[in-house]
């Protein structure tokens, strides 16, 4: 199969034909009996928690009981559900393993595959213990809509002819055979796909640009920095469906007239870099990328640069010079680069997200994808749920959904029922989302108004022990981290906007500190170079609209409320609760505490411990290990 | 351990399959630090030669970006994910602790060439959050107390 050479339109749809019964089991029409597909998680989530050593234990056993004529185990892409991780996933009868172990491996094949009944224990169970088998009754699935992630945990994405098998490389002969140029543009700008890189510009609109430059050499370029720190989208993408990215980033660079492509990707993220690089040999050995596509006289080749951990080479003029070999500082635009890129001449950014819907748009037609999402925001958005969210894991939501029903209903609520303070989008360019704002269907539009971002799909959830001006804190000292220096607005600027929330956590802040956060914040977005420090001060503004009271308790009543700044919190032990039990002045490091004289409330024979405040280094060992809720700060 | 000339002989063979091209100058210094664990001075002056730049260019590179580094990394690499997913779940305390115990800042290296300690921004493990990774290994839920036996693991190899 591998040997395959696609010479023309015709050769890419008998293939298909020849191929698509590879996912007969999985898509369950299968007419055999008795035959099941195991699809194994392999995303950098799952692999962490060891999954690849489940597929070789499946492996193993499959063997061991003779099914290998009945049976396949293969990896695939992220499933999403990354809270629940390793999963694997038994075809044709959809049934969710969760939190698998390598050694679950043969109670799988002897119970499912040989015996045929669930394996129980295995199973994902709801909050309220009901259980569930079936992936798509499971209700972090049912508010989803798959399209960017159509292919990850369905198909095994270092096998070319499953990408095959789900219509993959069509979009391409379509556009390639079938339309011109125009027609292609004019269809991504009808289906109203805006970037998904941060900025949502409407990605039509930015091709047509690119087209229109006259140049005989153009550029296409995949970014796929992923710098938002708590963002893994675009590398589930590239691990799980690498090939929609290339097959994609060929369409357009047969709309714009470009022979070249570059994907900008960190070299910290060594599996999707695998995978890419997998898949860009399978497509140039099958005749679907390189020179004369499928035997027309398009011809594009696609190349891997690293990046090498800066944040700032996601913007895209950073980028172009990173790829170029050179520190990567951006540029003021215009020019843009759609007019003077990559080596002087127009190049097309998108991001992975984007490249990823597009062929869908290609295929199936602008109409049908138009059809979902809000009147200016439409399909789907791939996030991130992270935080202090039960179901932490990727979704791809239709847009307008509700803050409220990813976290609730898909994200499963807040860790320990806590109380819910704030979702924070957009990565250090965005802000924080309050509860008031949880009804706001999500689209590029109510989030700006909103005081947040789309951003690239990021989504921290903050619960009530989570302070805001320590979350400001955090994201500003990630944007002065990250900045390159060369403008003074966002270098220094940055930097003394850190030095002010700092002196607040610390204790040391007066009121007129809150007036300079704005006046400061506000000349940053005015005058930094580039949208790195246009946007830093995003994190203080946004927290500074909705919980300004914290600030005030920082620096007018020397609290922090949520309990976080070291300096502004005092621990105690509570008299009437302590039980004298001494597990806190065993684990204290300092020894800080001791034992009193005074009996407990529950027991004579038992003393009441306190804390020397002079020599506790607040640590919190004490406060998270007592039982007895005793420790008060 | 392989002698210099072999380490060199690799780069140069690496640098002349891309033509010597300066423009594959990130792709160049990522080999040379895979090759010799970090990009000191004499490596930066040889592929500023062999590529045809100032040496300057290649440093405002090597300083530009925060995986290289010019200073040799020890015998364990310890990561601590400090993206926000991991922040919100204490990762900073995590780190902390190991400062503590390793009596190093972050970024720095310990006096026997044990360990290094540094942070990064998302591993893309959230659910795993806090994360830290040590040569690659991942450690997931990692919580304050436990660091103490998580370094026990590596101190003795
Ligand atoms: C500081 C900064 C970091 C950025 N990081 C990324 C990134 O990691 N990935 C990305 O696709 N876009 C990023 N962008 C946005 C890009 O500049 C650009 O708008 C985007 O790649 C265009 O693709 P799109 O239209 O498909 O969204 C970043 C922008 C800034 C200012």
């Amino acid at each position: 199969m591998c040997n395959i050479k696609i010479r023309s339109k015709q050769d890419l749809l008998n293939y298909y034909e020849n191929v698509k019964g590879l996912l007969d089991i999985r898509n369950g029409v299968s007419k055999e009996v008795d035959k099941y597909h195991v699809s194994v998680c392999a995303g950098t989530g799952c692999t962490s928690s060891n999954s690849l050593k489940i597929v070789e234990n499946l492996k193993h056993f499959v063997k061991e009981y003779h099914l290998e004529d009945k049976v396949e185990v293969a990896i695939t892409g992220c499933f999403g559900f990354c809270a629940k991780g390793p999963i694997v996933k038994i075809f044709p009868d959809n049934t969710f393993y969760v939190q698998v172990k390598p050694e679950d491996a043969e109670r799988i094949v002897k119970e499912h595959l040989v015996e045929k009944h669930v394996v129980e224990d295995l199973l994902y169970k709801t909050p309220d213990n009901k259980i569930i088998a079936s992936q798509t009754e499971i209700p972090f699935y049912q508010k989803q809509h798959r399209i960017a992630l159509r292919n990850a945990g369905y198909i095994n994405p270092e096998v070319l002819a499953e990408t095959i098998a789900t219509r993959g490389y069509q979009a391409l002969a379509k556009a390639i055979f079938d339309m011109t140029p125009d027609e292609i543009i004019d269809e991504v700008t009808k289906s109203g796909l805006r970037g998904r890189g941060g900025a949502g510009f409407p990605t039509g609109t930015k091709w047509k640009f690119a087209k229109a430059s006259v140049s005989e050499k153009k550029y296409i370029i995949c970014n796929a920095d992923e710098g938002d720190p708590g963002a893994f989208m675009d590398r589930s993408i590239m691990e799980g469906d690498p090939h929609s990215v290339l097959e994609s980033m060929a369409i357009a660079g047969y709309a714009i007239g470009a022979d070249e492509g570059e994907i900008y990707i960190r070299a910290e993220y060594p599996l999707a870099v695998e995978r890419l690089k997998i898949a860009i040999k399978q497509a140039t050995d099958a005749g679907l990328l390189g020179d004369n596509i499928m035997g027309s006289n398009f011809s594009f080749h696609i190349n891997i640069k690293y990046g090498a951990g800066a944040f700032v080479c996601g913007e895209e003029t950073a980028l172009i010079h990173s790829i170029e070999g050179n520190r990567g500082e951006p540029t003021l635009k215009p020019p843009f680069p759609a007019v003077r890129g990559l080596n002087g001449q127009p190049t097309n950014v998108n991001n992975v997200e984007t490249w990823a819907s597009v062929p869908v748009i290609i295929l199936d037609g602008a109409e049908n994808f138009a059809k979902i999402g809000t009147e200016k925001s439409k399909g789907t958005k791939v996030f991130a749920l992270a935080g202090k969210i039960n179901n932490v894991g990727l979704v791809e939501i239709p847009m307008g959904t509700t803050l409220r029903e990813i976290i609730y209903d898909i994200g499963g609520g807040i860790v320990n029922n806590k109380k819910f303070k704030a979702v924070q989008t957009g990565g250090p360019s965005g802000g924080c989302l309050t509860e008031a704002d949880l009804d706001t269907p999500i689209d590029y539009d109510n989030l700006v108004a909103k005081g947040s971002m789309m951003g690239s799909g990021g989504m921290i959830v903050l619960d009530e022990d989570d302070c805001m001006v320590d979350i400001a804190k955090f994201y500003l000292e990630f944007t002065v981290e990250e900045s390159c220096g060369k403008c003074s607005p966002c270098r220094i600027g940055n930097k003394r906007l850190l030095e002010i929330l700092k002196k607040i956590t610390d204790g040391k802040g007066e009121l007129e500190d809150i007036d300079r956060l704005y006046d400061l914040s506000k000349t940053i977005k005015d005058c930094s170079l580039c949208a790195l420090g246009q946007t830093a001060p995003n994190p203080v503004l946004s927290t500074l609209k909705g919980f300004k009271d914290e600030y005030i308790a920082h620096v007018v009543d020397k609290k922090c409320p949520a309990g976080v700044c070291k300096n502004l919190i005092s621990y105690a032990i509570d008299p009437e609760k302590c039980i004298g039990c001494g597990l806190c002045a065993r684990n204290c490091p300092v020894g800080a505490i001791t034992k009193t004289d005074t009996p407990t409330v529950k027991s004579p024979k038992m003393m009441v411990h306190v804390i020397d405040p002079k020599k506790c280094i607040k640590c919190g060992v004490c406060f998270s290990n007592c039982r007895f809720k005793a420790i008060t700060k | 351990m392989r002698t210099n000339e072999e380490m060199f002989a690799e780069l140069d063979e690496f640098i002349e399959s891309l033509n010597n091209d300066p423009e594959e100058l990130i792709a160049i210094l990522h080999r040379a630090q895979g090759i010799f664990g970090y990009l000191p001075m004499v490596v930066q002056k040889h592929i500023a030669n062999k590529i045809g730049v100032n040496v300057s260019k290649v440093y405002g590179v090597v300083t530009f970006y925060s995986f290289f580094t010019m200073v040799p990394k020890g015998e364990n690499v310890i990561n601590v994910c400090l993206g926000t997913a991991c922040f919100v779940r204490g990762s900073q305390q995590v780190l902390e602790k190991f400062e503590e115990l390793l009596k190093i800042k972050n970024g720095h290296t310990t006096e026997d060439g044990k360990f290094t300690l540094t942070s990064l921004r998302c591993v893309g493990a959230c659910a795993l959050a806090p994360v830290v990774q040590i040569n690659g290994e991942t450690h997931g839920k990692v919580k304050a107390s436990e660091v103490a036996s998580i370094l026990a693991k590596y101190q003795n190899n």
